[in-house]
């Protein structure tokens, strides 16, 4: 017996979760950055997912896409952060509070 | 068997994430987003979308994480920055992650994603050759836009991390 959809949905859930609470919770703007590539991938599990039960080809065309904008997304966030870091020498999210200033 | 396989990958699918949430050191850290890349192209796998999975393996696992080492090791911010706890944000990452969770598993407790076994054959994620045949038929313009969203990226990038010259004036 094959694991059903429910299987699928829930446990990319579980895995967006997880890196929602990593958002949060982390304050490492490198940390942050891989928790939200987490849950893009967590998306992408339940568009297979749901692309594979339902016999339409739209959920893994769509996948490919979000591979192209996540590759371009991390190229562009790492550059901002290593300019961020080369103006204050720091990349924690709690030492760059100009504007609470 | 097919359920065996399922729940051990996704045990170590959920492993590896959380592991990418809770390690101190970030070297570590995408280590284990490594491994749950890994993971989640074996679930693709099951899913028959083969392609997928080696796409996901190749762009994420050999490209993105690589790039994240590169940053951080160019950072050094790898040297175990301990993470501090806040009682207010891990309150409400735990409640807004169980939110979700509990949501939708009230759908499909309902049965709204109840679709049925599998379709039987082979998707379109699983050959290269009818997944091109979608790509430049009905989603030729998307592919189109993609193409220009990564030169601007590229460009972008490039304007980014360039160094400013003597003569312009720094910030």
């Amino acid at each position: 017996m094959s694991p059903s959809l429910d299987s699928y949905v829930l446990l990319s859930a579980a895995l967006f979760a997880i890196g929602f609470l990593g958002v949060l919770v982390r304050r490492n703007t490198l940390v942050i950055y891989m928790c939200l590539e987490l849950m893009l991938v967590a998306s992408t599990l339940a568009l297979v997912a749901f692309s594979r039960f339902n016999g339409t080809e739209a959920g893994d065309v769509f996948v490919f896409f979000i591979l192209t904008v996540a590759a371009a997304e991390v190229a562009v966030g790492l550059a901002i952060i290593v300019a961020l870091f080369r103006a204050r020498q720091t990349v924690q999210v709690d030492e760059l509070d100009l504007l609470k200033k | 068997m097919e359920q065996i396989a399922f729940a051990s990958i996704a045990a170590f699918t959920l492993a590896c994430a959380l592991g990418v949430v809770l390690a101190k050191n970030t070297v570590n850290g995408a280590m284990c987003l490594l491994l749950c890349l890994a993971g989640v192209a074996g679930l693709f796998i099951q899913l028959h979308a083969y392609l997928l999975a080696f796409l996901l393996v190749l762009v994420y696992a050999g490209a993105v994480v690589a790039l994240f080492l590169f940053i951080i090791m160019l950072l050094g911010a790898h040297g175990g920055q301990p993470w501090r706890f806040r009682a207010f944000q891990a309150f409400a990452g735990v409640v807004a992650a169980a939110l979700l969770i509990t949501g939708l598993d009230m759908i499909s407790l309902r049965g709204k994603t109840d679709a049925g076994p599998p379709v039987a054959g082979a998707g379109v994620g699983s050959s290269l050759k009818l997944y091109a045949d979608q790509l430049f038929t009905t989603y030729l313009l998307p592919v189109e836009v993609m193409g220009f969203l990564l030169l601007v990226a590229m460009l972008g990038v490039i304007v980014l991390s360039r160094r400013p010259t003597e003569g312009e004036a720094t910030e």
